[in-house]
């Protein structure tokens, strides 16, 4: 009997460890993924004035539709934020209803950025036209692709909550999706700074 | 348990707020035309950079209490390696740029 409890504990432990290095092996992915987006800024940086006689930033961007973009974004961080805080206090409903209103912000978000990849494609702005079009294309587009895989993985954690619980590994991995949710908004502020505000001056 | 949620809930709302203000700052500078030059880009490099320690401390929780070490270690490994390529990259390109001119 005492042996099958030392047993459990030392299992419990054993878990907790690898939850921990596993937060940890995210940390050095996101890291890495953050050297990938400040190499797509040097390179649009360096390629932002090159236009080839097509549209500018000037031409093409609209403040008010980035300003949209960027309250999306924050809101949803703090909605995350909100649902992880539902977590620690054990409220497995609340953590679903926050999980989905994040969602719901961050296709929002998508969806803006997918009119106004659309409008430019239709105005003859798209990827091919010039090295300033192919370096925002990547850039911008790099980044809405993480924010859709952000959305998937939000749509299996609410799955993994609905139907397994607020179990140890499942609010781990609710951890590491915060850690993501919230380091694709850091990436925005970069994006806003250096690609949208600077473009329409 | 409930009053550290009551706390955690304070510190997202006070980052959020930090956040709003510190983009409507830029937004509000460039949407106004309220000033021009290089001190624009001073204000927005200013306020980016704020903001991006705003969300590590107030949405990823980041400190030197409570955060590994190792974590602080390779943020700060990933800042350097940024510093390195980025800056270097900029400082090329815009030498022949400069001279190619």
């Amino acid at each position: 009997m005492s042996e099958t409890t030392l047993n459990s504990e030392l299992l419990e432990h054993e878990e907790k460890k690898s939850l921990e290095s596993r937060e940890f092996g995210f940390w050095v992915y996101l890291m890495t993924d953050a050297v990938i987006f400040a190499l797509l800024f040097a390179s649009y940086v360096v390629l932002s004035k090159n236009s080839a006689a097509g549209p500018t930033s000037k031409d093409l961007f609209d403040l008010g539709h980035t300003a949209g973009e960027t309250v999306l974004l924050l809101l949803s961080s703090l909605t995350f934020g909100v649902a992880t805080i539902a977590m620690t206090s054990d409220h497995a409903g609340r953590v679903v209803l926050w999980l989905f209103i994040t969602l719901l912000l961050g296709l929002g978000f998508l969806a803006m950025e997918m009119l106004e990849f659309y409008g430019m494609i239709a105005q003859g702005a798209g990827p091919g036209t010039s090295g300033f079009l192919s370096a925002f294309f990547t850039l911008v587009g790099t980044h809405g692709l993480h924010v859709a895989f952000g959305a998937i993985g939000i749509c299996v954690m609410i799955g993994q909550v609905m139907i397994k619980g607020l179990t140890l590994p499942v609010r781990s991995r609710l951890v590491r999706l915060g850690l993501f949710w919230h380091f694709l908004d850091i990436v925005w502020i970069g994006i806003f700074s250096v690609v949208y505000l600077p473009g329409v001056m | 348990m409930d009053h550290s949620a009551e706390r955690s809930l304070s510190t997202y709302l006070t980052g959020f707020a930090l956040a709003v203000v510190l983009t409507a700052i830029p937004f509000a500078l460039v949407w106004g035309g309220l000033l021009t030059g290089p001190a624009v880009y001073a204000v927005i490099a200013v306020a980016a950079v704020l903001q991006v320690i705003v969300h590590l401390v107030f949405f990823l929780h980041m400190d030197f209490k409570s955060t590994p070490g190792e974590n602080l270690f390779f943020l700060g490994f990933a800042a350097v390696l940024i510093c390195i390529m980025v800056g270097g990259s900029l400082w090329i390109m815009m030498d022949l740029h400069h001279r190619m001119m």
